[in-house]
Order: structure tokens, then sequence, then C-alpha cells
């Protein structure tokens, strides 16, 4: 299973999993409103949806399981009867003695802290389309994913046929965020019906469908001590955190692994224990979405970085730098593991630099509380919002590259990564050409399509600038060398004395003396009147895999500028900064869009966006007239501004930075508005920011 | 069995004429009877603006309007606006500005801009981001395409001021 | 989301749809803009026998100056009406509200007969045609009636429109010297339904209210006269601590609803903020309108 963690981390965490099986349609139980208990083929969407009005279903209600509180009570009816309960996973992990400090007598703070259920609703809906060739007995698929490889698997696995005969391709996905980044019932079930049929099958999710059934993410709940000393040092942490998973688990314990692994984020904390519980209800599954876990342990952290703040009369910013690790320590070692088994160390960066630099960006601290403490001397209620963080990304475990020359002098790429939208073929293409001394323009980029490559992992975690390209620089790093010996033969020459130069190898100093790769790609041709030296292989064409080490750590400040409309109680931002640091960065401008439109999903995930049930489970938010989705009018003025110190764990010195962008907005507008009615002494203490909350604080300084 | 309607409509400058079910959206009309996928279908509801095409020359949801509907008028798609160059220089700008990943949301932010620009040839900066909220994008955050029509209307009024013809005409 | 199959019929003569009412009444369902009835179609929310599109009855679609009344054809795309010289000269209210009715490519199809005859109680149209005491014309195939538009809205999404009519016209009396009007609604997002939306006239003679009209939307299970308000204001001389008792008063007459959008309280608490805004506009003790 892609899910499952490496031995090395079930070796350092205290665990317990009993993840159960999602059935491709329901049969005996249905377990959320939405889940599929009954497929009906036709000959166009509208036959089928008047046919599945005429299936009469006999169900028996069963008592709902709508809360985690509902789950976890002792005579809660199961959502799973074969489970021993209703929790499908423990995790514990421990640094240093945390329980010891706090009971220690030191200061300390408690509180609860909710993250809400939303998602990640990319424009275009999921749809699969599947082909079966009965001549050879192989089925293509074509299916909005994000991970093409691991549909393959699935799917010739349920379907009992040789990976070889299922080829899956994910050309041109409209957006995925993660809610692609599974294998879904509908990848399996269509390919599975065009083999019984015998004739080709689409399913197009429609609006509906997508908010019903597309998984749904965040959703958990902290009961967070803290310690800390006079000094403002955060001394020791205890969490103990539930996760509502909704009715499976999809992906696993990733998203609250990562919500452990994060907590602690840029700072220098002793002591950690971390505990989640992971509960299944009768909701939406719930899986990854951009910042998978981490906006959630983010939304925790950073909001007790200000209310110890306040609680020793010290400005939030000053507590954080009293806290955050110096560039000096990196790279960091943390003391706990990460997902992937390896222990986690922050491998370079400064994060006091980054939060620096996004206050300066709003004017400077000095200024901004001058500004805030004659906003409130007018009535008028201003605050500064900060959020520090950091991000495993480019997590492994592998990602590979095929890099061929063709015998126009042409380069072709392909790679397991899966695009939609982030700009995989500009990138991938730009390392290529910077690999071959070629322009982009020459190199072709094949993605998203397992006939392109044999082996792959998907895009997922913020990994694919880092794994592909690595692996294309990899692969082409070994096809060089052959390049370079045939060039040697063909020129004459030893292979140190020469380089790659505009689309051509050269003699070092020797312009003159060269010959270009369409010329060595014909040498290279297997077959008669080749030119290879003697014994070397035919083709130009290597495949490599990229297997980092562990992840790479971005981190970033986010810094918020808030004023509350005193009629309607929204926070109004006047200016957003982002100071991001995800290393070397490919292609500044496509680093940009990254981020931008990971803001404005936190903005959304924030201020607008929720998904709501009822207590029997039924789902309130079915359509987008009830869930919000931001648009260009919620966006403020932004300014991202990019660090770029290298990752000293790939050749490229790059980290990933798809999901940041998503991780630190509700927590920085968050601690904005606090800070804006801080005479009201108002503290959030849960996702989404509620207007009528925030006008009720205005009312009590209003009196 | 319901009753079948022959519809006549000019698509893109062209007679199209068809039998269709009363209950056929425009949408999947265009996009699955007369193969124009330029129309793209993100929620069926009126909200994420995807489907927009022109009708008689005003920017409305193909989503909910019925085929049989546009009987006799003019149908205009991203495909029929891009042939004939009216919103060529708005996708440059798109292009230029980065203002889309993905990329499907666009023929509807292409036709939601090219409309607010002929109904406010010189809109403010909230005019603009207000016009531009007829339509959702997921990827961007609406920066650059917030600079991609602010461009084209910087342009547009300096088109004019200089008495110059204005490019973009309606069908 | 694709609709359940129905018989449609396009008439483009009044008198048509009006015999097709006549023979279906509630077995029919007539398609305006479609804005709000295709989307609960595509959810399957609804079914009926026939669809009658009044789109291509051109009769109903014109906005013009009849005496002192404004009247204004049923089958009017709110974009017409937002772009109208007529309806800015003689009914700003309408003006500034219709605005805020969702995004141009929806106005370009929506239609105020439609929208009316919806009565979504977080429509704007509803309210401003209550704050103006507009008139609503029913006609059936046996006659026409007008219904004035405090008895027009009988609650959530409820109308006094008989099957077999059809509202026809809007008529609205056209804006007198010393009237003045102002809207501002508060909405999750740009061009969504207001959570509150109030839209008021006031009319100014020698220095005091003489008059005064507020209407809101998003406060009960239909637009909702402010009156309440209004008695408050009426003969007094403007002033901030005016419009603030005002609020209070208006606020605390009405019953609003809890959705997953908005409490009853917030929503109390905003058509006070509204109530207050709208009428210093209004009353000119304000400048301008500082959207949400």
């Amino acid at each position: 299973m892609q899910n499952r963690p490496p031995k090395s981390w079930r070796d350092a965490v205290e665990h317990e999993i009993n993840i159960p099986d999602q059935p491709i349609l329901a049969t005996d139980k249905v377990r959320y409103v939405g889940e599929a208990l009954a497929v009906i083929v036709a000959e166009s969407r509208y036959l089928a949806e008047d046919a599945a009005e005429l299936i009469e279903v006999d169900l028996e209600p069963l008592p709902a399981v709508a809360t985690v509180d509902m789950a976890l009570a002792t005579d809660a009816p199961k959502v799973h009867d074969d489970l021993k309960s209703n929790v499908v996973a423990r995790l514990r992990i421990r640094k240093g003695d945390a329980a010891g400090i706090l009971a220690s007598g030191v200061r300390s703070i408690r509180h609860r802290f909710t993250n809400h259920r939303y998602l990640a609703m990319p424009i275009e809906c999921r749809g699969v389309v599947s082909q079966y060739d009965s001549r050879s007995d192989s089925l293509t698929i074509w299916s909005s994913t994000q991970v093409v490889h691991w549909v393959r698997r699935e799917v010739a696995v349920r379907l009992g046929l040789p990976e070889s005969r299922v080829r899956c391709i994910a050309p041109d996905v409209g957006g995925g965020f993660g809610v692609k980044g599974h294998v879904y019932p509908e990848d399996v079930l269509i390919p599975y019906l065009a083999r019984r049929l015998g004739r080709p099958v689409k399913w197009i999710e429609d609006r509906h469908e997508h908010l019903l059934n597309s998984t749904h993410a965040r959703d958990d709940r902290h009961d967070v001590e803290v310690a800390f000393d006079d000094k403002g040092r955060i001394l020791a942490i205890r969490d103990n955190f539930v996760k509502d998973s909704g009715a499976y688990t999809p992906v696993g314990i990733g998203a609250p692994s990562n919500t452990i692994a994060h907590l602690l984020g840029p700072y220098d904390i002793p002591h950690l224990e971390a505990a989640a519980t992971v509960v299944v209800t009768n909701k939406t599954p719930n899986a990854p979405y951009r910042g998978s876990g981490r906006p959630e342990g983010v939304f925790v952290m950073e909001r007790l970085m200000d209310l110890v703040a306040r609680e020793l009369g010290m400005d939030p910013v000053e507590l954080r730098l009293r806290n955050m690790i110096p560039p000096e320590r990196m790279p960091y070692s943390v003391g706990i593991p990460y997902r992937d088994g390896v222990p986690v160390v922050y491998d370079s960066g400064d994060f006091p630099a980054a939060l620096h630099e996004a206050i300066n960006a709003l004017g400077g601290l000095e200024a901004i509380r001058a500004e805030q403490r004659a906003a409130w001397a007018e009535g008028r209620f201003l605050g500064l919002g900060v959020a520090s963080f950091v991000e495993g990304t480019g997590a492994g475990p592998f990602e590979g590259a095929t890099v061929r020359i063709d015998p126009s002098g042409e380069i072709f790429v392909a790679t397991g990564a899966c695009a939609q939208g982030q700009g995989h073929e500009t990138i991938f293409a730009q390392v290529a050409a910077d690999e071959w001394g070629v322009t982009p323009d020459q190199v072709t980029v094949s993605i998203a399509d397992t006939g392109s490559i044999a082996l792959g992992y998907g895009t997922i975690a913020s990994r694919s600038a880092v794994n592909s390209s690595s692996a294309i620089r990899k692969a082409s790093a070994v096809l060089r060398q052959k390049v370079f010996a045939i060039a040697g033969h063909l020129l004459e020459c030893a292979i140190e004395d020469l380089e790659l130069r505009d689309g051509r190898v050269s003699v070092k100093g020797v312009p003159t003396m060269s010959i270009s790769l369409a010329e060595i790609a014909q040498a290279a041709r297997p077959g008669w009147d080749h030119r290879r030296p003697p014994g070397m292989s035919g083709g130009l064409e290597v495949t490599e895999y990229f297997e980092p080490p562990t992840v790479t750590w971005a981190y970033a400040t986010h810094a918020a500028l808030v004023e509350i409309d005193r009629i309607t109680g929204a926070p109004i931002i006047r200016k957003y900064v982002v100071v991001h640091d995800s290393g070397v960065l490919i292609n500044p401008k496509l680093a940009d869009g990254q981020v931008l439109g990971g803001v404005c999903q936190g903005i959304g995930g924030g201020l607008l966006e929720e998904v709501i049930y009822d207590q029997d489970g039924q789902l309130l938010t079915g359509s987008l007239m009830d869930y919000l989705v931001p648009t260009a009018s919620d966006m403020p003025p932004i300014e991202v501004i990019h660090r770029e110190t290298p990752s000293p764990l790939n050749e490229l010195g790059v980290k990933g930075l798809g999901e940041g962008g998503a991780i630190a907005p509700p927590v920085a507008i968050a601690n904005a508005v606090c800070d804006a009615l801080r005479p009201a002494g108002y503290e959030i203490f849960a996702t989404p920011i509620r207007r009528s909350e925030i006008l009720k604080a205005i009312d009590k300084i209003l009196g | 069995m319901t009753e079948l309607h022959k519809i006549r409509v000019e698509v893109n400058g062209a007679l199209v004429e068809r039998t269709v079910e009363p209950r056929r959206l425009l949408s999947d009309f265009l996009r699955e009877d007369l193969g124009l996928t330029g129309t793209h279908v993100g929620c069926e509801q009126g909200i994420c603006g995807a489907c927009t095409i022109l009708l008689n020359g005003r920017a409305a949801r193909s989503c909910l309007i019925f085929a049989v509907q546009v009987d006799g008028a003019k149908v205009m798609t991203i495909e029929g606006l891009s042939n004939s160059g009216a919103v060529r220089h708005l996708q440059d700008l798109f292009s230029k500005h980065r203002a889309l990943q993905c990329g499907y949301c666009t023929p509807g932010m292409i036709v939601v801009a090219y409309d607010l620009l002929q109904h406010l040839p010189s809109p403010t900066a909230q005019e603009i981001r207000d016009g531009m909220s007829a339509a959702l994008c997921r990827c961007t955050g609406y920066v650059g395409i917030i600079e991609a029509v602010t461009e084209a209307a910087r342009e547009r009024v300096a088109a004019v001021d200089c008495a110059t013809p204005v490019h973009m005409t309606s069908d | 989301m694709k609709p359940a199959p129905f018989n449609y019929r396009a008439p483009d003569k009044l008198t048509e749809a009006l015999d097709l009412l006549a023979t279906y009444g509630s077995d029919a369902k007539v398609l305006a803009g479609g804005q709000s009835l295709v989307p609960a179609m595509n959810f399957r929310l609804n079914r009926f026998a026939l669809l009658i599109d009044i789109n291509r009855i051109r009769e109903l679609e014109y906005i013009r100056i009849d005496g002192q009344v404004l009247r204004i054809g049923a089958l009017t795309r709110h974009r017409d009406i937002e772009m109208s010289p007529l309806v800015r000269e003689h009914a700003p209210l309408v003006a500034e509200a219709v605005r805020h009715v969702a995004h141009l490519p929806i106005r370009t199809r929506g239609t105020i007969g439609g929208s009316l005859s919806h009565a979504d109680p977080a429509a704007e149209s509803p309210a401003i045609v209550l704050a103006l005491d507009g008139t609503l014309v029913l006609q059936s195939r046996t006659g026409a009636r007008s219904v004035r538009a405090t008895e027009f809205f009988q609650g959530m999404f409820s109308t006094a429109l008989q099957p077999n009519e059809l509202l026809v016209e809007i008529q609205l009396p056209v804006a007198q010297p010393g009237q003045r009007f102002a809207f501002e609604e508060v909405s999750r997002r740009r061009g969504d339904f207001a959570i509150v939306g109030v839209g008021a006239m006031v009319n100014l003679q020698h220095g005091r209210i003489s008059q005064a009209r507020f209407a809101a939307c998003g406060v009960g299970t239909g637009p909702v006269r402010l009156r309440a308000a209004e008695q408050l204001l009426e003969q007094q001389v403007p002033t901030a601590a005016l419009f603030a008792r005002a609020a209070a008063a208006a606020a605390a007459a009405v019953d609003p609803q809890t959705d997953i959008h908005a409490d009853a309280e917030y929503r109390r608490r905003l058509l006070a903020g509204l109530v207050e805004r709208v009428g210093m506009r209004a009353a000119g003790l304000s400048e301008g309108a500082k959207r949400d």
C-alpha cells in the first residue's frame, strides 16, 4: 500500500492502526451520506439520473455517529462492525518529558482548539473514463488523479490483471490540491464496468457528488497544555487531539502524523508529547488537502504563541523571536521522527529573518503598533497577525525519470509526477534544458502516464519539484556519460576534455571541435552502421529513480494587517505578506502562483469555507451556494517575498512549495483579529473565524 | 417520452440545426452535441462561471439555459471568441500575468472579462474585482487574473483616448 | 445534476402563456430568467409536466414612465434595469439595489418578475418593491388584478400568485422632490444573496423627515417593512442619535431565521447597523456607501 508508513516509523512511534477497507460500492451498510451503493450505466448522464430515481433502496436507518464525541461515547454505535471501536488509529510521539515539566509548577495554560472541516474544491470535478481492449485483455484509464501509478496498481490488484495490462493517464487535470491524491472507488469501478461491458465507460463527477463524495479535510480538536517561563521561553507542549476521519481513512494516518511532526514549527522547544486519536464517523472520508494536517497543527501552535504572549504582556512577535531556532543552529535536529521514519532535521534556513522581513513589509513593528493605538483611539479595530511555520516537503520514497535523446537531438523526459496546473511541464523542461545545454522548447515532457515510465509515485505532498527534478538530473547525469563516451569516440578525445554547450558536446576551449546531440543520437542508434564505441549498447535512454534521504524543510512567515468592519464584524485584510523559503526556485513566477493560490485557499478556509453536518450526519453544505469558495473580491492585497536558502538534501537545492501558502492564513488572520480586539480580551479557539462572534466582542468593548 | 424540439441557432457565426430534448442544458448541447468543449462545466448551478458564454452578445451561464431556449439566438463560445481574434489580446495578457494554472476556469474567465470590458469600458479597480467575482478560480488566487484584466482595461482607455478603434468588438 | 424530463412551450404572446397556465395550472412551471429555477431543476428538487418559457414574450420586457408611475415589465432583465437611465432617474433605489443582485452574467438572464415571483427572503428586489410601496399586476386568462407589495409577499417562497396567474408588471411610484434613497446589504461574498439588506426612502421636507420607508431582506420569511423604524423617524429632525434609535427599534421588531450562513442574533445586529447606515446616507448625514 502506498499509505503504509515504513518500518523505521513503525519502530519509532507508539501506534495502533486498524484502518478499515473502503468498499467499491456499499453492500450491507452505508456509512455516510453520498456513499455509492449502486451504479447505473446509460448512454447519457440524463438517462442515468432518471434510472437512479427508479432504484428503490431498502434502507434501515441506524443511529448516526455524527461527531467525534458521539463516536467516542461508551455506548457509541460502531461505524465498522468488525472493529473494536470507532477508533481506527492512535499515535503518540514524545520528546523529553512534557508531563514532568507541566507537573513541575511552572507557568502553563491549557486550551481546546478546533479546526473545522473544509476541502479542496478544484473547479474541475473528478472523472474517470476507461476503455477495454478485449484482444489484449488490457485497460486504459483516463482519470483526473494525482497518482496514476497508484490507480494502475489498485485496478490491477482488484481486477486481477498484471500491471502491464493497465495503463492510467491523467491528462490536463483541472486542479487537485490533494483531493485527487488517492485512489477512489470510481477509479476501480469504471474500468471494471468497461471490461465487463466491452464498451468505453465514462463517469464525470458533478458538483453535488463532489461535495458529498470526494474527500473532505482538516477537522480535528486539540486539548493542549503549554508550559513557559517568565522570559517567554516555551518549555513544553502536550497536545492530545482527535481527528474526525469520516467513514473511512483513504490515506491512513498521513494527516495526523503531519500534524504532530509540524507542531513545534520553527521553535526550539525541549519537551513535547503529542498524541492523535483517529476516529471514524458517519461522514464523508477525510483525506489530505493542501497542507494535510499542517494547517491544523500550525493553528494550534501559532494561537498558543499569541496566547502565551498575552499572558506575559509581551508582543507576540517578540515571543516568537525568543523561541525561534537561530540560523546558526541549522541544521537543527528536532528530536522526533518524520512520517518516513527518519528523524526530523530542519535542513537549512533562517526563521527569524523571515519573521523580521514579514513585519518590515508591513511597515515595521513600531509603526504598526503606533497605527494600532491610533485606530483604537478613534474607535477602530486594527490588528497584526503573524504565523510562522515549517513544512516538510519533497517527501519520498521516490520518483523516477526517463531521459531520452531522440535522433532529432530533442530531449524527451518522462516522470511519474502528475500535474494539475502547477507548471510541471515548464519546470521539468527547464531542469532538463539546463542539464543538456538546450532551450526548454527543445524538451518534450511526458507526465501522468504509466505508459511513459514504469514506476511512479505521483504528485502529492509538495514533492514533485524536488523528486522529479532530481530524478531528471540523476538520469541525465548517467545518460551524459554515454553521450560523452560516444562524443569522445567520434571527436577522438578524452571524455574529461568534453563539455556540453548549446546543445552540442564540444572540446573544452575548442568550441569549433564539437558535435550536436542529434549527431550523437544518430551515432548511438542500434543497428547497422552505428558509430558507438565498441561494446556499448544502442540507444540514448536512461531511467533513474531518485530516493530522497528524507524531506526538505521549507518555512515561512505570514503576516496580516486586519481591520474589523464595525457593522458587519468582517475582518478586512488590509495587507497580507508572505515570506516564504522553499530553497532554490526553479521558476519564480510559477512559485508565486503556488503561494498566492495557497493563500487564497487558506483565506477561504479561515473565513468562508465550511462543511457543515447536522446531528444526523446529513450534509448541509451540498452546493456551491452553501459552501463558499473565495472570489476575486475576497482577496486582499498580497505581497510574496521569496527567500532562497538551498536545501543540502538534493543537488538542485530545491524544496517543495505547493502547499505552504494554504497552511498559515487561518491562524494569521485569527491572530490579527484577536490582536485588533485585544481591548475585549477576545480570543479565537476555533475556525472558521465568525463575524457574529467578532461583533459580540466589539459590543463588549463599546459597552 | 417528452417531445423533441428542432432548434436553429447561430453558434460562433455558423447556423446549426439540431433536435433536442427540452431538458438538455445549453452547456451539454455545446460540449456534447457540437463538440465545443471549451465551455467548461464546474457546478451546474450558476456559481462557478466556468460555463459562461455570450448569448446574443451578453455573458450568461450556459448551465442555466436549456438548449431549446436558444432557438433563433446567437451563441458565442470561447472557441468563437478565440478564432475571431476578439479575445486574443486578453488571452495574451492572461498568459503574461500567469492568470491561469490548471486552466479549467479560464474559458469562463475570459468570457466574463470580455463582457465586463464591453459593459464598463473604463472600469475602476473595484469594478474589475467585483466583475471578475462572477467566476471562480481555485488555483491562482486571482492575482494574475486581476492584473491581466486591469491591463486590458488600461490599454482600452488609452486606445479610446487616442481615438483609435477599439479592437475588442462584440460579435 | 441533470433535470428530470419535462415538456416545453415557449409562447411569444402573453395570451398564449395565460392559456397554458389556465390549462395546466400547478402542473406547469413558468420559466423566466431561470437563474434560481434551473439550479433547482438540475438538483431535481422540483418537477412538473410542462415548462412554460416566457422569454419570448417581448411585450413583457419594457421600462416606461406613465405619469407618476414607473412601469417595469416582469420579464425585464436585472441588467437592463441596472443600465436604464429611466430607472436611475425615477427609481434610484432600484438602480442602486439591482447592482447587488448576483453577478453580471446572472443579471443578464435574471428578471425582476422572476425574482419577485420566486420570493426568496434573501433577495433584494422584493425588499425594494416593498420599500417603494410598489404594486404588482397579476394576470390570468380571465383578467388582471393589482396587488400591493405589502399583500403580494406571503412568506417563504410564497406569494399571492395563483397557479393560473402570471406576474406581468411592476409599478413603482416615481421619485418625488425631497425623497432620498439608499440601499446596502451585507453578504458573505460579493454577489451572494444578502444575509441582510436594507433599502430606504426618506422624504425630507423643511429639515424634517416627512415620510420614511424602510424594508429589509434576510430578516424574515419574506421581505419585511420596518414600520417600527419608520414611525420613530417620521416628523423628526434627522440626527445620528435618531437613526441609532430607529435601528434599535427595527432590530427589536424582526424575527429573523437562523441558517448556516448567519444566526438570528447576527442578522438582527446587521439589520440595526444597516438601518443606521442607510438612514444616515439617505438623510444626507453621511457620505457614500462603504460596502462590505
